[in-house]
């Protein structure tokens, strides 16, 4: 027991770090798992793959929140979000049955499920941003704040003279995705204000 | 320039990169210039979405990639066996259903064939005509008076006194005076006579039997009678649904009786295609009797029930009218000139109407028949 559990944490640190390896591990421990869920209740393989990947995310944005615990092993989390992310998507598309087959709740993740959705939102939100904002300020950007690359770099892939007209493009390119971003972002926040109120 | 300059030191600040003494300067210009203090606020905000944003998609990219990888080394499958389960739990409601329903299928064919074989057919099924109830002494005493009376009087109102040996149900397929019933009810006969609700009894003589149909065609002949110049009902040519409501008007006794039901099956006793079965009270008696459904169009007409069973009760498809009088106008030599001037309607007047109306309107046109 103290095993698994020693186990357990080593995943989860590693899914926190975004390594390869322990994504890998739940992966190959826990898909089938989901995947009878989503089949067994007219999903298809398709389905299947997006509920997990998403379930892997909460999980992922759990380890990363600074209060993060986890009550209960990695199986029963992943396979109560998977249950919670399926029957909602049933629900939207108008299929919903009175139960799925062979899935009762095991934990609650309603607030899990709530901060996911929020982040959600946001993930969509920059990714429309930065979809926006073309090229070259797009790879400009991730170069320089995803993959954290010197601006010494970035100049020599993108062929400015020197480090420092990159960084006037660079701005240039900030100055427009923080536009974009925070007038949507300000209105989305501003909802979510006004729907908890 | 300038502010790229204050970009750079903010993110720097951010990042927690400024040695100490330029953080303290940083934090006191924040203090006092509210403007550079929103936008390390805001700052910090877009560089926490940024790194979220390439987090998770730093994340999806290797869910993707160790998904297509674990499905190309075989790790993980869209094994078949959870695809069976889930047909199996899908439809294992609609198995069961259909297992017990062939089971039960099974079960009373061969009950059935087990029941009817050794017997005739007639001995499952019995016809629905009435054997009136005069005592079988008085019958044989009057039977000597018989050949008498109707040679001294030739009025109808004599035949009541002569005990009919069957009775049955028959309904005007013609207002001029054409009745349909059973030919069972007419079988052997030697004259009929046909009594209405109102207890008038008029003569009739029988113009044509199909045994094969077990339909007969009388015709009133007596003078009595006043011909009707449309009849309510209609005789429908088609065979009617399952599951329809019918009604059914007939004499089980001296008195008509309203019977309702609705169509059990599409076929007869047997798997006969010429009648249909229903399930309605019926008596002897019934035998001839208009079947109805709801929009007064008779579909049928009762004949036989199944002696084992209750409320199996089988009628003849109103179509083999039609069928057996087109036969008989085809055939020169069934051929019988009254047949000439048989119209049966086929439109319905009372379509809508309540059922008591209904009932009104057609039970002047339902008849006792009896047979001498």
């Amino acid at each position: 027991m103290a095993w698994t559990e020693n186990n357990e944490r080593i995943l989860l640190e590693g899914l926190a770090q975004n390594k390869r390896e322990a994504i890998e591990t739940i992966y190959n421990q826990h898909y089938k798992m989901v995947q009878t869920l989503v089949l067994n209740n007219s999903g298809t393989i398709e389905d299947a793959k997006d509920i997990f990947q998403e379930a892997i995310i909460v999980l992922f944005e759990k380890t990363r929140s600074g209060t993060f615990v986890l009550n209960c092993l990695i199986k029963t989390y992943v396979y109560s979000v998977s249950r919670r992310l399926w029957l909602k998507r049933l629900q939207q598309q108008q299929k919903f049955g009175p139960e799925l087959n062979g899935a009762e709740d095991a934990i609650s993740v309603d607030e899990d499920l709530e901060v996911h959705e929020q982040r959600n939102a946001e993930f969509l939100l920059m990714e429309k941003a930065m979809a926006g904002l073309g090229e070259p300020c797009k790879s400009l950007l991730e170069y320089y704040y995803l993959q954290k690359k010197s601006m010494v770099e970035i100049a020599a892939d993108f062929g400015y003279t020197n480090a420092d007209n990159a960084k006037n493009q660079k701005y240039k390119c900030l100055m427009r995705l923080k536009k974009i971003f925070f007038d949507q972002y300000t209105n989305t926040r501003s909802d979510a204000r006004n729907h908890n109120a | 320039m300038q502010e790229t300059i204050m970009l750079d030191t903010i993110e720097r600040y951010i990042r927690g990169e400024m040695l100490p003494e330029e953080r303290v300067f940083f934090e006191q210009l924040r203090k006092s210039n509210p403007d550079v203090d929103q936008m390390v606020v805001e700052h910090t905000i877009f560089l926490n979405q940024m790194n979220k944003y390439g987090e998770r998609r730093t994340l999806k990219n290797s869910l993707e990639e160790i998904h297509n990888k674990l499905f190309e080394s075989g790790a993980i499958k869209a094994s078949e066996g959870v695809k069976v389960v889930r047909l199996w739990k899908k439809y294992k409601r609609v198995i069961a259903v259909a297992a017990s329903i062939a089971g039960l299928t099974a079960l009373s064919i061969s009950g059935l064939l087990s029941h009817i074989s050794p017997k005739a057919d007639n001995k499952s099924v019995e016809q629905l005509s009435r054997k009136v109830s005069i005592l079988e002494i008085q019958q044989k005493n009057l039977n000597k008076t018989l050949a008498q009376k109707i040679d001294e009087d030739k009025s109808p109102k004599v035949i009541p006194e002569i005990a009919a040996k069957l009775g049955g149900t028959g309904f005007l397929i013609d207002g001029k005076g054409w009745i349909i019933t059973n030919a069972h009810v007419v079988e052997n006969a030697n004259s009929v006579s046909v009594q209405n609700n109102k207890g008038q009894e008029f003569s009739a003589r029988i113009v044509y039997v199909d045994h094969l149909s077990d339909l007969a065609f009388l015709k009133i002949t007596d003078d009595n009678f006043k011909p009707y110049y449309t009849l309510p009902y209609g005789i429908s040519k088609s065979s009617g649904d399952l599951g329809e409501q019918l009604f059914t008007l007939g004499y089980p006794r001296d008195e008509i009786v309203y019977g309702e039901g609705y169509m059990s099956a599409k076929t007869g006793f047997a798997g006969d295609t010429l009648a249909c079965q229903i399930a309605v009270a019926a008596n002897p008696g019934n035998s001839g009797g208009p079947v109805l459904n709801k929009n007064g169009e008779v579909i049928g007409i009762l004949s036989t029930r199944q002696v084992q069973a209750q409320g199996v009760v089988f009628a003849i498809k109103s179509k083999n009218i039609f069928r057996t009088v087109e036969s008989i106008r085809s055939d020169s030599s069934k051929m019988d000139s009254t047949f000439n001037n048989l119209k049966i309607p086929t439109n319905s007047s009372i379509k809508g109407m309540d059922r008591i109306q209904q009932i009104k309107k057609i039970e002047d046109c339902i008849f006792i028949v009896k047979s001498y």
